[in-house]
């Protein structure tokens, strides 16, 4: 680790203040950003610990008067999971975060934190090799090399990273809005726009500014009544503990024997979580049937390229395996199973 | 915009850098560590885990791989399990915490008294009534029970992991007692394979809590009641 300098703002106002500095970078739980500075890919010249935020408020999850559900910031994503309004009203939220990491980790987690958590590409992480998201410019090697966690949607030629987190698929299914503050005032960013593609600057991972601070995060107004159905599936290459090879997200409402609502996230094969509006409204008005859910992962995965070098690097096992995992987690949301990660009861 | 990074000064700090209260960059921090109340200055950039083991001599807890990915430096906080190598000691100020080394001291109310093991009985009958050393946490005991571990590297870890396995009470919501076992052990790696022995210990451990009153049944295989 490179020697830093360590504040511990007592508001939030001080905290806004600390993290406008220059090279300044905000600590909550710290299992992604003291992991990052152990192997000097992440070299803050100040740290300011915003758990004192928590304490102020910011760890609060609450219903919110239009009967959506407001999720601090720093509130850890073990007490988000569990906490009886998520569980009852999000359960595809609950399923999600507990597929994730490990006990341990997620009771340091925090929900701003899951956000805001780096790829775990094996080439960003080692600071002896080239990684134009780490150093740009430097190239990718992981597009010849070892890419079993790579991209299969949305690369670009100057990277093919993933965003690891489990947590994002369902927020980006639930369609959450991220709520950050700065010295320079408050606003709002969808989801779907707050984790970028990698472009040509892949060293740019979300649209948050370098001096904004997450302080929460809002769900819509749970859907209401019978026929909603949600599921979480993760394929990974151990029972627990590991990052999802492909995951999926998503929620259905059946009603009348016919879709009425249809979303569909993917983790594991992309720069963000993963959703293609188009593939969601093929199973409109249809019976939920096999072979609709067949088209729709056809279309969610029509433009999926494979990328890394011959075996083991390559991860063209992806491509069909994202496609059956689509089907199979939409056929697992109609009979209402909720997740293959054994968390949970069903 | 990007988090910018600082220019690089130096990749390497000094081997005692973790241990260095006289430096002009320690902070001042308060923590209770297994009931003692200490007031210490160390530098931001000490692990909770570095701290623990290099400053306060516990050396109980194990630095296993140092990136939060084998459990091994699992330590209570406040109760609560957590990975030491991924903490700053700092950012801890004011926390009680709880290693494999505090653990005969708690549950003293169902704790079993150490006749099991040679030395612990030969120590005890030594010391005088007020210098008795506290009785094996019942995890203790059942790990040496089931012989759940061999090398004993993770064993800490796995010990502390389970008692707060145990104290966050969600195992009632799992599809089967050793399921929930499984899964909410799932962070703690054990390369000898001593898996099957620790669900063991584990789950003879929770289900003895989950006893219901003298005079009723009890099913071996019922669901915890935690």
């Amino acid at each position: 680790m490179t020697p830093f300098k360590y504040v511990a703002p007592r508001s939030e106002e001080e905290a806004l203040q600390a993290l406008a500095e220059p090279f300044a970078v905000a600590v909550a739980g710290g299992t992604n950003l003291l992991d990052l500075m152990k192997e000097n890919v992440a070299r803050p010249a100040t740290l300011v610990d915003v758990n004192t935020l928590g304490h102020l408020g910011l760890d609060r999850i609450e219903r919110l008067p239009d009967g959506g559900l407001s999720l601090g910031a720093l509130a850890r994503n073990s007490d988000t999971a569990h906490h009886p309004l998520v569980r009852q009203a999000y359960p595809l939220l609950s399923a999600a975060i507990l597929a994730g990491a490990s006990p341990q980790l997620r009771n340091m987690a925090t929900n701003g934190g899951n956000l805001l958590q780096r790829t775990r590409c094996y080439y960003f992480y080692d600071t002896e090799t080239p990684c134009n998201k780490r150093q740009p410019g430097t190239g990718c090697p992981a597009r010849t090399g070892l890419a079993r966690i790579h991209a299969v949607l949305g690369a670009s030629q100057a990277c093919v990273a993933t965003h690891p987190s489990d947590m994002c698929v369902a927020l980006a299914a639930l369609e959450a809005v991220v709520h950050v503050a700065s010295v320079r005032g408050r606003r709002q960013i969808a989801m779907a726009e707050f984790h970028r593609l990698p472009g040509d600057t892949p060293q740019i991972d979300t649209a948050l500014a370098a001096d904004e601070l997450i302080t929460h995060i809002t769900l819509p107004p749970a859907p209401p009544g019978p026929g909603w159905h949600a599921s979480y599936l993760k394929l990974r290459e151990r029972a627990s503990y590991a990052f999802a090879m492909v995951s999926v997200a998503v929620l259905l409402q059946v009603e009348g024997g016919t879709v009425r609502a249809a979303r569909i996230a993917l983790g594991g094969v992309a720069h963000k979580p993963w959703r293609d509006p188009a593939a969601e409204a093929l199973l409109l008005g249809h019976a939920p049937a096999t072979e609709h859910f067949e088209a729709a992962a056809d279309l969610l995965m029509r433009d999926a390229v494979a990328t890394g070098g011959p075996a083991p690097g390559s991860n063209a096992f992806k491509i069909p395996m994202a496609r059956r995992a689509i089907v199979r987690a939409l056929e697992m949301a109609q009979q209402g199973v909720l997740t293959n990660t054994g968390e949970l009861a069903q | 915009m990007e988090r910018a990074l600082h220019p690089l000064e130096s990749d390497r700090l000094p081997p005692s850098a973790s241990i260095a209260p006289d430096s002009p960059t320690a902070l001042p921090i308060d923590l209770v560590v297994n009931g003692k109340v200490l007031a210490i200055r160390v530098e931001p950039w000490t692990t909770l885990l570095d701290l623990l083991r290099d400053r306060l001599l516990l050396t109980g807890s194990k630095k296993g791989c140092d990136h939060g990915q084998c459990g091994a430096c699992t330590v209570l906080v406040d109760g609560r399990r957590i990975i030491a190598c991924l903490t700053l000691a700092v950012m801890r100020s004011g926390c009680e915490i709880t290693t494999v080394e505090g653990l005969a001291g708690l549950a003293e109310g169902d704790a079993m008294p150490p006749a099991a093991i040679p030395d612990a009985a030969s120590d005890a009958a030594a010391d005088s009534a007020t210098n008795a050393a506290p009785a094996l946490h019942p995890l203790q005991q059942a790990f040496i029970e089931h012989d759940a571990f061999q090398c004993g590297y993770c064993t800490p870890g796995q010990l502390c992991s389970a008692v707060g396995l145990m104290t966050e009470g969600h195992l009632g919501e799992a599809q089967d007692l050793d399921a929930g076992i499984r899964e909410g052990m799932s962070g703690n790696v054990c390369r000898c394979g001593a898996y099957p022995q620790i669900l063991r210990a584990v789950r003879q451990v929770v289900l003895h809590r989950a006893r219901p009153p003298a005079g009723h049944a009890a099913d071996g295989n019922e669901r915890a009641a935690a």
